[in-house]
């Protein structure tokens, strides 16, 4: 029995309705079960086996092969600062260790009092922005590990709610990979990336004439 | 010359809605092409010789060719970008949704698909709200959809959203992630313009690859041909990196020398430092040295010169760079992103990361130096370029370039480390 919010049953509805096949609608299915329950629960996987006709055991084969869903519960802020290798040579392992001195979280892990989780991550393709941070998927260019410190300072003390790339980068950015036009008033809601509607995936298939 | 990028430098407040689209012309390349017959379409893009963007450079008009007569049939495109040193698809996604919708709508027309996908890397919540964004207005507007502007033609589009997977750029992995699998490469052939999606025969095509659709409907594939030198045709979009004045997209017409482009566009070496190594087209290229800054920036002469032009991706490094801590940064990122269904890579790459790391930690022995060769023998056999692989897909031989061009090209800085036991 599935007890998602209206919004996200509908959103699910949705979802099959955009694939030939109702297996791929897995993914973003697993997406909008994370927003759902905070991360990917034993209960997000019954739920989407459920709508797809997968059994659990299949939903969690594919769960754990994507690193975004996670299966153990995170922090409010997901600061993932990217290592590989543009990122590398403009001091991203410095940032890495400022992130991880100042929120007392090692990498891999989520602080005790759950406000931050702090993960290193493969390239997230801002390296024109090297060093690049992720706070839940908003993405900062041009990061210095002073930088890093303040940002960390900074979602501690405001607790911004939702969570603007614009606004950090404007704060706490520097360099950017290109100009990022205007800024957007959308943003992420928590440790689950903020994709369209509902934050879930899709299209409207209806919604054609 | 620009092609991809005029409308974002041009309108960079707006460059992305359907308002800014159609105030500049854009859907009128659609309008054209519905009135074309599909196969005129696809002989245009093969007179274009444009060249896929998304790592193997093959010819698109070719590729088309060899989609297999069978319905349903679907286009699917590649946007998990996740290269290291590769940025390009993220600003074509976020600067210029609609140019890449068009591009995907005129192709599905060509090749007589109803329903195509648009994959986006699961970092990329902002240029997948673009996308979505504008895919909403493609449909409201009548440009995606039943009957799309009365012509009778139908497609829906839809963009589906990795979860942080390397491996998923691979194409088969791709559409394995698609269908709601792990996304692990599959055995070609088939390939999947026989056998791809649902078992349906299915293109896949770089964003970059797309977005350049627009512009050859209006203007012809001759047209498109004529810009640039033989083999390396169109302008091509270039993600510059690493240690130059002004890192950044540039998109340029192939042909000048790299020198050049790190000269003239990143602006040269930060700090007036002196160059010291780059890689010539993503994490999985063997990397180029100053020796190397006269080869032209075109697919064939980067090949020639013993690397590969790949996603577009030039990583500088300048003479204060640690090679071994460097190569030692891509080499665990391929270890990390191995799906692990091939031993040689699966194992290979977690050895190649481990001596490396015993290197620059103080720890290397002289053993080590063949060992690493050794290793990447067993990986990628005979260590040729391009790779001879038996493995299921390229990953693991990608993951030896750094370690092969760190031994080729620095030698003497990877034995230091092996006497002195300091990384420098
Ligand atoms: C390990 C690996 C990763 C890849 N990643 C990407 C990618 O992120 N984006 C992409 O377009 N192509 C990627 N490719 C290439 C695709 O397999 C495929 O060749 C390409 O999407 C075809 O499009 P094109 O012909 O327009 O270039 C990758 C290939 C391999 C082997
Ligand atoms: S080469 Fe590596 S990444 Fe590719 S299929 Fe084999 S194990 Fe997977
Ligand atoms: S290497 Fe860090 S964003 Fe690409």
């Amino acid at each position: 029995m599935i007890t998602w919010s209206k919004d996200r049953a509908e959103a699910a509805q949705r979802i099959l309705g955009s694939y030939p096949e109702r297996r791929s609608a897995v993914m973003p299915l697993l997406y909008v079960a994370m927003a759902e329950y905070g991360y990917v629960s034993e209960q997000a996987m019954r739920d989407v086996a459920e709508l797809t006709g997968l059994t659990p055991v299949q939903v969690s084969s594919v769960a754990s092969f994507y690193t975004m869903y996670k299966r153990e519960e995170v922090g409010r802020y997901l600061v993932s600062v990217c290592t590989s290798v543009s990122c590398h040579l403009l001091g991203g392992d410095d940032v890495l260790h400022a992130v991880e001195a100042e929120t007392g979280v090692p990498h891999g892990e989520t602080g005790p009092d759950g406000t931050f989780s702090v993960e290193h991550v493969e390239c997230i393709g801002a390296c024109g922005g090297a060093p690049a941070v992720q706070v839940n998927y908003e993405l900062i260019e041009g990061v210095t590990p002073e930088k890093a410190v303040e940002l960390c300072q900074w979602l501690n003390a405001t607790e911004p709610d939702p969570l603007l790339g614009d606004e950090m980068q404007a704060l706490f950015g520097g360099q950017r990979s290109f100009d990022w036009g205007p800024s957007e008033s959308t943003g992420s809601k928590g440790p689950v990336p903020a994709f369209g509607p509902y934050s879930t995936a899709g299209t409207d298939r209806l919604a054609g004439p | 010359m620009k092609i991809l990028t005029s409308r974002m430098d041009a309108h960079p407040s707006d460059s992305h809605t359907i308002s800014r689209y159609l105030a500049t012309g854009g859907y009128r390349s659609l309008k054209k092409a519905l009135s074309m017959e599909p196969a005129d379409i696809i002989a245009e893009v093969k007179a274009s010789n444009l060249r896929g963007r998304g790592g193997a450079g093959f010819p698109c008009g070719v590729k088309w060719g060899f989609l297999a007569d069978v319905h349903p049939r679907y286009l699917v495109v590649n946007g998990d970008e996740s290269e290291p040193g590769t940025f390009k698809d993220r600003q074509l996604l976020e600067r210029d949704p609609h140019q890449l919708l068009e591009g995907v709508i005129i192709s599905s027309h060509a090749l007589g698909v109803n329903h195509a996908f648009i994959y986006i890397r699961g970092e990329y919540p902002k240029p997948a709200r673009r996308v979505q964004q504008a895919l909403a207005d493609a449909y409201a507007s009548g440009y995606v959809g039943r009957n799309i502007l009365g012509s009778g033609f139908d497609l829906d589009i839809t963009v589906h959203l990795g979860a942080g997977a390397y491996i998923c750029g691979e194409e088969t992995a791709l559409l394995n992630s698609l269908e709601g699998r792990r996304g692990e490469p599959r055995l070609k052939p088939p390939f999947p313009a026989v056998e791809g999606l649902y078992g349906k025969p299915t293109i896949v095509n770089n964003v970059e690859t797309l977005s350049n659709m627009p512009w050859i409907v209006e203007n012809g594939g001759a047209a498109y041909a004529a810009i640039g030198p033989e083999g390396s045709s169109g302008t091509r979009l270039f993600s510059l990196s690493g240690h130059v004045r002004r890192p950044g997209n540039h998109e340029i017409v192939m042909g000048m020398t790299f020198g050049e482009l790190i000269e003239d566009l990143g602006g040269g070496i930060r700090d007036g430092r002196a160059i010291k190594a780059f890689i010539p087209g993503g994490a999985s290229a063997p990397w180029f040295t100053a020796d190397h800054l006269d080869v032209p920036v075109t697919i064939d002469d980067v090949a020639k010169a013993g690397s590969m032009l790949g996603s577009g991706a030039i990583v500088v490094m300048d003479e204060t760079t640690d090679v071994v801590k460097a190569a030692l940064s891509v080499v665990s990122f391929f270890a990390h992103e191995s799906c692990g269904q091939c031993t040689p890579c699966r194992e290979g790459t977690t050895w190649l990361e481990n001596m490396l790391r015993r290197l620059t930690v103080g720890q290397g022995r002289a053993v080590d130096l063949d060992l690493l060769l050794d290793v990447s023998d067993n990986i990628s056999p005979g260590l040729a370029w391009p790779p001879r692989q038996t493995t299921i897909c390229p990953l693991g031989p990608s993951a030896v370039s750094p370690v092969l061009s760190i031994l080729t090209h620095f030698r003497d800085e990877v034995e230091a480390l092996v006497t002195t036991g300091v990384s420098s």
